[in-house]
């Protein structure tokens, strides 16, 4: 290759200078409008999901894409399906779940009743996985599961509680490998290719709508699970956030994030003790 | 003999079947201390760990890439499993669980996308063996951003499908062999700040 030619093909530049400029008034104007605040959400993730929300939707630039947002509400509400990941399964990264099964749930069993609280809890699976351990450790009538999330559609999806059964294959081994101590399949009924989650696990949970950047805190959790939420998060936002679980904690409750997150950039990294490592479950020293 | 033209700060490697021992080819022909950072994402199965499995050469790190950390001379970055891997303006790494790419997560387009906007003309962008797609659109991204591209020869690679992909799909600056291509990559060092 000449130099000549390969200059000729440099067009990046330029366009993502006015393509991230669109997205940081895109932002501010979904905050404006709908107060859903992505303003300390890592950029480079922001990006590229409404570069797809682009392609989805057949819309040329960020800046009509903002026109449109602000001006159909209904139409906002399909964009914020892209700029939410509901990426969860049952049982997901499974040694985490038999880790509070065995390290956490026997504390818990010294409270008359028990708080949890599962952080953006997507479509619904982690609260239900919750509810299975609860339910086999006979503590479930003892329990109330609060499972947020920012989005109402998948709010709506974690309530009805029904779910591919082509994935139940999936969580099927997750619950086995997770130190389940009865089958999967007896926690849901499969008919027309969907598996509903049975009622008796459902009594004992509350879906909320709740926003880790905005709203305020839970009282008195004896559990708060909050995983692969804040990896999404600025160093600012996940110092609220965690400053939010410490607070939402009884003296001496647990807090589990995901296997790539971590307290470090918390100023209250040092409020916890490490209760499991590898788990990233943690324990609220006071 | 290759040329290069910009200093080189970053360099991508991506590649899947047949990867660790393509990748440990070019590490050990790295030089001791070699200063540019390497990016690297090699597909692999959900729970499995990276850096133990490769050649780690003299004054340089091999690890995993943790969220927030800042990019640094004389490392070798992986994706972690289950992960995708991308770039944020200040240089420092964000993760992110959305739905996989090519069916994969970590997926090599959606990591050289992201260091394509970081780095422009200043990343050196790798596609390796392998036997699906991931990759082409990525290398296509990073030579629209000015940066400079190399597939691995199908001739050499022990799986074609992905170099076959990227040169298809990216037109690349260089078709090589790894032998090549770990020369070139020596050869950024000289120019890198």
């Amino acid at each position: 290759v000449d130099a000549a030619k390969w200059k000729a093909f440099i067009v990046g530049d330029e366009k993502s200078t006015i393509f991230e400029i669109e997205v940081k008034l895109f932002i501010e104007a979904v905050f404006m409008k709908y107060k859903y605040d992505f303003r300390q959400y890592s950029l480079a993730s922001v990006k590229r999901r409404l570069s797809n929300a682009l392609i989805t939707h057949n819309v040329k630039t960020i800046s009509a894409l903002q026109e449109r947002v602000l001006h159909e509400p209904e139409f906002f509400t399909l964009i914020l399906q892209h700029m939410t990941i509901s990426t969860t399964e049952m049982f997901r990264d499974p040694h985490y779940f038999k880790a509070f099964r065995e390290k956490v749930v026997p504390y818990l069993k010294s409270y008359p009743s028990i708080k949890i609280w599962v952080a953006g809890c997507s479509s619904g699976e982690e609260a239900y996985s919750f509810a299975i351990i609860f339910k086999e450790e006979k503590l479930l009538d003892r329990v109330m599961i609060y499972a947020t999330d920012i989005n109402p559609i998948i709010l709506e999806k974690a309530k009805a509680g029904i779910y591919r059964i082509e994935d139940m294959k999936k969580y099927t081994l997750n619950y086995q490998q997770s130190g389940g101590k009865a089958s999967l399949s007896d926690y849901y009924d499969a008919n027309y290719g969907s598996a509903a989650i049975s009622p008796s696990l459902k009594s004992n949970i509350v879906f909320a709508d709740h926003s880790l950047a905005t709203d305020s805190v839970f009282s008195e959790m004896q559990f708060i699970s909050c995983r692969n939420v804040l990896i999404y998060f600025d160093k600012k936002l996940q110092n609220r956030a965690i400053n939010l679980f410490h607070d939402s904690l009884s003296m001496k409750g647990f807090l589990g994030i995901g296997s790539k997150e971590s307290l470090k950039f918390s100023s209250m990294h040092t409020a916890f003790e490490t209760w499991d490592g590898p788990e990233r479950i943690y324990r609220k020293l006071k | 003999m290759v040329d290069l033209f910009h200093p080189i700060k970053a360099i991508f490697i991506g590649t899947s079947a047949g990867g660790v021992m393509a990748l440990n080819t070019l590490f050990k022909m790295l030089p001791a201390h070699f200063k540019v950072p390497i990016i690297a994402v090699l597909h692999l199965g959900d729970n499995e760990l990276i850096p133990t499995a490769f050649h780690s050469p003299v004054g340089v790190k091999v690890i995993e890439a943790e969220e927030k950390e800042t990019i640094q001379s004389q490392h070798i970055y992986f994706a972690p499993a289950g992960y995708h891997l991308l770039v944020e303006n200040d240089y420092s790494f964000s993760l992110s669980t959305e739905e996989k790419v090519q069916y994969a997560r970590p997926s090599l387009d959606v990591s050289m996308e992201s260091l394509a906007e970081v780095y422009g003309k200043s990343l050196l962008g790798i596609v390796l063996t392998g036997a699906n797609e991931d990759g082409a659109f990525g290398l296509l991204a990073i030579k629209k951003a000015g940066g400079l591209t190399v597939a691995q020869s199908p001739d050499e690679a022990e799986y074609k499908t992905m170099p076959m992909s990227a040169i298809k799909k990216a037109d690349p600056h260089h078709v090589l062999h790894l032998k090549e291509i770990g020369e070139l990559i020596a050869k950024t060092e000289g120019m890198y700040e």
